[in-house]
């Protein structure tokens, strides 16, 4: 195996872990998260050099104590002059970190770095930074801005969490289920800036979607019993299953109908479905369960034809009653067209086009094209067409929708 | 999502504005500059020289013809722009309006979501 491979995967367990521990010794959340980032990037440059060290845990948490050592100090010699300060330097740290177990911390920080005074993406990026353990230069990357941009939004970021009150603690009974569901949301946003992707180059974006993946396997091992945990985690790798098959040799978008499904990955299909069937048969219902069964459901059938549009149809009916939203409605009437004929979809779709949330937006437009195109109607259908690829601002979309009204027939 | 703030110059404008006023607008993109670089939300900025310095190339059977000038004969002209990575069109319009031409009589900033993006950003 590579060793930077080796290393990175090794850093990306760790780096959070050893965040635990120095928070948990210290408080300053702040601080300890900027000593950590030193210490991840100390070991980035020396282990593939020197080798692995035999205790990478607690070379890191030696290495992290003595960045945090170094900028207290500093901190101090800097305001020494202004006003005093009780000395609250960190003890050195030596000892090898043995004596620690590996606790819940991971998932601590992640409710900390998705606190909900944050904006989703100034959430994502501390969380990218903090809990996944990437450093500043790899995020910026991803999301094709630079280093400055992102170690700035990260350091704004932190702020606001100790603004707004937020502590290295995990949350209580109260909002535990609230905070629960803005982690998995920040896990989807980053899943899906992967795999979709509004910015960045492929290789990038792929690895947003790898460690979203990564961290929604760790969120489950330590809440096994959770349904929209489990959901979350099988829907991720039932759609990032079709990664390879959904673009075309010059990087074209191939709808699910064109995909070649052979090059769908059978494997991530059959996690995924297990975990979606365990988690609806085991817990109350949710979103995510629902999305994953929807994508298990469509991975199952060999072709659009044979889909079980009757199940997808249903599926999204619940999905609409438990969290009402236009976009589910919108991929209703997709099913719904399957079902009973374009005219049907083309009925449903005039109905949410009076939603203002909805009307003109360009997905409305694109599924209205293609049901149009179905029917028949060719003249409405092209139109429909380059109204959904004005409003888009994904090129790769554009160019599809483009290409869909080139290939209608003339009149 | 990658928005463009474009500042579209108006020579006719800019020039009836008293002298005060001019300095107000340049100055006020300190403040706002600090803001949005604080924030995390710049990616970069950059202001054009004057218009009547532009050339404009044209290739006609392989080979180019170059003309001094804009473009277009236009009343505006492309005057400079924020490049910034913001959580929403909302915040982008939000920002937009915290640029001092924005304030100007017959000026206004354009703001337009970015498609497509590659390079090198750190120099």
């Amino acid at each position: 195996m590579n060793v930077d491979l080796r290393v990175e995967d090794l850093l990306r367990e760790l780096a959070p872990q050893v965040l635990g521990v120095l928070v948990r010794r210290h408080g300053r959340f702040e601080e300890c998260e900027d000593a950590v980032q030193e210490a991840v990037i100390d070991a980035v440059t020396q282990w593939p050099v020197r080798g692995l060290p035999d205790n990478p845990r607690g070379w890191l948490v030696t290495a992290a104590g003595r960045r945090l050592i170094d900028q207290v100090r500093s901190d101090h010699a800097r305001r020494a002059r202004e006003v005093t300060v009780a000395r609250r330097e960190p003890e050195p740290v030596t000892e090898p970190d043995e004596d620690v177990p590996d606790t819940d911390d991971t998932l601590t920080l992640l409710f900390l770095c998705c606190h909900p005074a944050l904006t989703p993406a100034s959430q994502t990026a501390l969380t990218l930074r903090a809990a996944g353990g990437l450093t500043t230069a790899e995020i910026a990357r991803a999301f094709l801005v630079p280093e400055a941009t992102m170690a700035a939004r990260i350091s704004r970021a932190k702020q606001r969490v100790r603004a707004a009150g937020g502590r290295f603690a995990p949350p209580g009974p109260h909002e535990w289920a609230g905070r629960l569901r803005v982690v998995l949301q920040v896990l989807y946003l980053i899943f899906n800036e992967g795999y979709t992707a509004s910015s960045g180059d492929d290789l990038h974006r792929a690895e947003l979607s790898r460690e979203a993946i990564r961290l929604a396997r760790m969120v489950r091992r330590r809440l096994p019993g959770d349904g929209e945990v489990a959901g979350l985690l099988g829907l991720m790798l039932i759609t990032d299953a079709r990664r390879g098959a959904r673009t075309g040799p010059s990087g074209e978008l191939v709808p699910l109908a064109e995909q070649d499904r052979t090059r769908w990955d059978a494997g991530l299909i059959a996690e995924g479905t297990a975990l979606a069937v365990e988690a609806m048969a085991g817990s109350p219902l949710g979103p995510y369960q629902l999305e994953a069964a929807i994508a298990a459901t469509h991975a199952a059938a060999p072709s659009t034809t044979e889909t079980d549009w009757y199940q997808i149809h249903t599926l999204y009916r619940i999905l609409e009653r438990i969290a009402p939203n236009p976009m589910i409605t919108l991929n209703r009437a997709v099913a719904l067209a399957q079902l009973e004929g374009p005219g049907a979809g083309l009925d449903l779709l005039a109905e949410l086009a009076r939603d203002e949330r909805m009307a003109g937006h360009h997905r409305l437009h694109a599924v209205r094209a293609h049901l149009l195109e179905a029917s028949g109607r060719t003249a409405a259908a092209r139109e429909a067409y380059r109204l959904a690829a004005r409003g888009t601002a994904s090129l790769a979309e554009r160019r599809h929708l483009l290409e869909r009204a080139r290939r209608l027939p003339a009149e | 999502m990658k928005f463009l703030l474009i500042m579209h110059v108006n020579p006719a404008v800019w020039d009836s504005l008293t002298e005060e006023e001019r300095t107000a607008v340049m100055e006020g993109h300190g403040p706002f500059l600090e803001e949005i670089t604080a924030s995390g939300e710049l990616i970069m900025t950059q202001a054009l020289a004057d218009p009547s310095q532009s050339a404009v190339v044209r290739v006609r059977d392989d080979r180019p013809v170059v003309t001094d000038g804009p473009y277009l004969e236009a009343k505006e002209y492309l005057g400079g722009y924020y490049l910034v990575d913001c959580e929403s069109k909302e915040r982008a319009l939000q920002l937009a309006a915290l640029i001092p031409d924005a304030r100007i009589d017959g000026l206004g900033v354009e703001v337009r979501q970015v498609m497509f993006s590659h390079g090198q950003l750190d120099t």
